[in-house]
């Protein structure tokens, strides 16, 4: 990750590490605010969600449906970016 | 020969597909009126999202034309406008969707009558910045000279561009509204969203705009191509 300490790079290499210093220390931060909303579970555990779908995996046939029309849709995309770059290449 | 500047596009289906995955697996905050629906903060809303970066693209580009007097600036402008535009309609269409489930809903908690609902400040607000865009369109269309085309159209796009900030942001969250918000930033604060939802809640708004802009710099090339092609017959 760092280079050979050129004269020239030294300042860049601190800049490098500052930057993930605080990189992971904003993650740490962040991760370490997930504790402050467990304390609502008693209430939120009555309210009614899917969970029945989630516990019985048919949720992911409702992501399969709709990971297969963003594939399609996608594909699409695909072709007629090919096509479009296959008319400019001939225009050239 | 392979898709040109692949790196960002294949990102941005990464990002979708994990919206679609994790949007609908990962846990979410059990609220009594919404339940499953606040899953929508990663559709409904980032279209809304991603109608803003891509307005913000489109006054950029116009900017850029007044500047330089490139009328390539002006057609990504309009192209990043009409995309802007049909996000705008798609967050209208997913709220609307969202809506009849929870505010018309007569058994819900979160149930408010069809008038209040009309009358909420930020669907009124989001109409206009709407329609705003549209005359954007009609006044392009009406000039048939095209540098004055450009110009004017810039012109305007800088207005319409302004006119979003009290439309759909300033005033709808100093009214009563059914909307979250006025507490300040509903969707960025920390109190608002859930850590839990942010975490797939900010790389959904990234992969949304990126295939907006996907689409646009499509639409954008093939009208470089019918041009070119305009000019060799």
């Amino acid at each position: 990750m760092l280079n050979p300490i050129h004269p020239k790079h030294r300042d860049e290499n601190k800049n490098q590490l500052y930057t993930e210093m605080k990189k992971i220390f904003t993650s740490f931060l962040f991760s370490m605010m997930m504790i402050f909303v467990y304390a609502q579970d008693s209430v939120a555990s009555e309210t009614e969600m899917a969970d029945l779908m989630r516990d019985n995996g048919k949720i992911y046939v409702v992501i399969a449906v709709m990971l297969t029309i963003l594939f399609g849709l996608i594909l699409y995309l695909v072709r007629l970016d090919k096509k479009i770059g296959r008319l400019e290449k001939e225009k050239h | 020969m392979i898709m040109r500047k692949a790196w960002w596009k294949i990102l941005s289906v990464f990002l979708l597909i994990y919206t679609f995955t994790f949007g609908l697996i990962s846990e979410v905050p059990r609220l009594p009126q919404l339940q499953e629906t606040i899953r929508n903060l990663y559709f409904h809303v980032c279209m809304w999202f991603t109608m803003m970066i891509l307005f913000i693209i489109s006054v950029v580009h116009a900017i850029k034309y007044l500047r330089n007097n490139d009328l390539k600036s002006d057609i990504c402008s309009r192209q990043y406008a009409v995309m802007g535009i049909v996000f705008g309609l798609l967050g209208y269409l997913t709220g609307a969707i969202w809506m009849s489930f929870t505010w018309a809903d007569p058994n819900n908690p979160a149930y408010a009558s069809f008038s209040t609902i009309a009358r909420d400040p930020k669907l009124i607000g989001a109409a206009i910045a709407l329609l705003i865009y549209f005359a954007y369109l009609v006044l392009r269309d009406s000039i048939t000279d095209i540098d004055k085309k450009a110009r004017i159209s810039a012109v305007y796009n800088i207005f319409a561009f302004a006119f979003l900030f009290p439309t759909i942001w300033i005033l709808p969250r100093l009214l009563p509204s059914l909307h979250p918000g006025q507490e300040g930033n509903p969707a960025l604060n920390t109190d608002d969203v859930d850590s839990r939802m942010r975490i797939v809640f900010y790389p959904a708004i990234l992969g949304w705009t990126l295939l907006g802009v996907w689409i646009t710099t499509l639409k954008i090339r093939m009208t470089l191509l019918k041009e070119k092609m305009l000019m060799n017959v």
